[in-house]
């Protein structure tokens, strides 16, 4: 996980890393669990050397409880990471690649490959979207889980394209 | 394999065939399908617009007959019964689910839930009573005297669900039941669908749409009229989920 987003999280108000495994948790629903508190923790050491946040004495320390707020460059940071468009590029080529070098060299059919890739994104799809359902309504977990669906759904789209074209091909 | 697949198929399909136009113009919408549907089984039949999935609910519903083979519901042949016998096997034993809702716009939610019952022969009671029974299943029962233009997509096909059960079915039949909704709407219609499964009922989908294939406990692919592929799925989550959002290592 980026160390942004623990920055940003912290952004709200000053807090220790048990305030911030609870935001986590209720932004990531089932899939906070994949966030462990070592990773929190080790990120915000790793922050407060870099300068973006400090230890601040606003709430009684408790035994370890070390409180964090966002320094100035931290505040910066934060306004820069929001305002960056990022977004993960789906690697395609490979799987493409596969199908073509796979018919070339008759090592394999390209449409058992496809089939062998559906089975696991259709596998996918229905544990996520088993979670999405068992979120309550007003979860915003629910929300990334149906944008994990929509991206699957996609793939599943593509893969009907590449079935379709590789068995028109077979014909030829 | 399944825990519910003991005891004798609700559906037995064997080498059913549809079949369009005649010649060179001759199309196989549905060749030679073989099909168990276990009692208490959710399946979902997938498969891109054109594959025969449409045109197999409709002949495993009694709504069209087969061009040849054979096909079983609760043990009795379908394809050997006539029309009037059909049209009785269409109403009793059957609850069917349209994309388009096919609710009657000028009654009452209620009064298009009570409809198959009231056909059926039963008391204008013992239909009231059903229909707020089921309004109430499928958290309705606040919308009962609202006509179908005042609902939403998804309250739409709540009711529409109702319907299909009015007459105690032994199965229910849905034709792309998420493809009219957005989002939200879909996902009230399929929590919807997860609870008519843990209730037991046997429960046959095809779909373009693989969210309301995770209601199901298997998945079978249909390509130019025939099965090409199946899968069952059951149990809690094995994978990693934060690994399917770019979470973790």
């Amino acid at each position: 996980m980026q160390q942004e987003v623990v920055l940003a999280m912290l952004a709200k108000e000053p807090s220790a890393g048990s305030r911030l495994r609870a935001r986590l948790n209720d932004a990531l629903g089932p899939l906070g669990d994949a966030v462990n508190d070592g990773q929190i923790y080790v990120t915000l050491s790793r922050l407060e050397k870099a300068g973006f946040i400090a230890r601040q004495g606003t709430e009684a320390p408790e035994a370890g409880r070390k409180v964090y707020g966002l320094t100035a460059a931290g505040q910066e940071r934060v306004a820069e990471w929001l305002s960056e468009v990022t977004w993960p590029k789906p690697d395609l080529a490979e799987f493409h690649l596969k199908l073509v070098a796979a018919a070339q060299a008759g090592l394999a059919d390209p449409i058992g490959i496809v089939d062998a890739q559906r089975r696991e994104l259709l596998r996918r799809l229905w544990e996520v979207q088993r979670a999405a359902m068992a979120e309550p309504e007003d979860s915003s977990a629910g929300l990334l889980l149906e944008g994990i669906v929509l991206r699957l759904q996609a793939d599943l789209r593509w893969l009907e394209a590449c079935e379709r074209a590789w068995m028109d091909r077979r014909k030829k | 394999m399944t825990e519910t697949g003991s005891g004798a198929p609700i559906v037995r399909a064997k080498g059913l065939r549809k079949e369009y136009g005649s010649g060179e113009g001759l199309v196989r919408a549905v060749d030679e399908v073989d099909l168990d549907v276990a009692p208490g089984e959710a399946l979902a039949i997938m498969g891109p617009s054109g594959c025969g999935k449409s045109t197999l609910l409709h002949l495993l519903g009694g709504l069209d007959r087969p061009s040849a083979g054979e096909l079983w519901l609760g043990g009795r042949q379908i394809d050997k019964l006539s029309e009037r016998g059909l049209a009785q096997f269409r109403r009793d034993d059957v609850g069917i689910v349209f994309q388009a809702f096919h609710l009657m716009d000028e009654l009452t939610a209620q009064e298009n839930v009570e409809l198959p019952a009231l056909l059926a022969g039963r008391s204008p009671r013992q239909a009231r009573r059903r229909a707020r029974e089921l309004l109430d299943q499928v958290g309705l029962s606040d919308r009962a005297g609202h006509l179908p233009s005042a609902l939403s997509g998804g309250q739409r096909q709540r009711v529409a669900i109702a319907r299909s059960l009015a007459n105690d079915p032994q199965i229910v039949l849905a034709d792309e039941p998420t493809g009219n909704l957005d989002s939200t709407s879909t996902l009230e219609v399929l929590r919807l669908f997860e609870s008519l499964r843990t209730a037991g009922l046997t429960v046959v989908v095809v779909t373009h749409d693989e969210r309301i294939a995770a209601t199901t406990n298997r998945m079978i692919s249909m390509r130019d009229g025939s099965f090409v592929d199946e899968m069952r799925l059951t149990g809690g989550i094995k994978g990693s989920l934060a690994g399917h959002a770019g979470l973790g290592e």
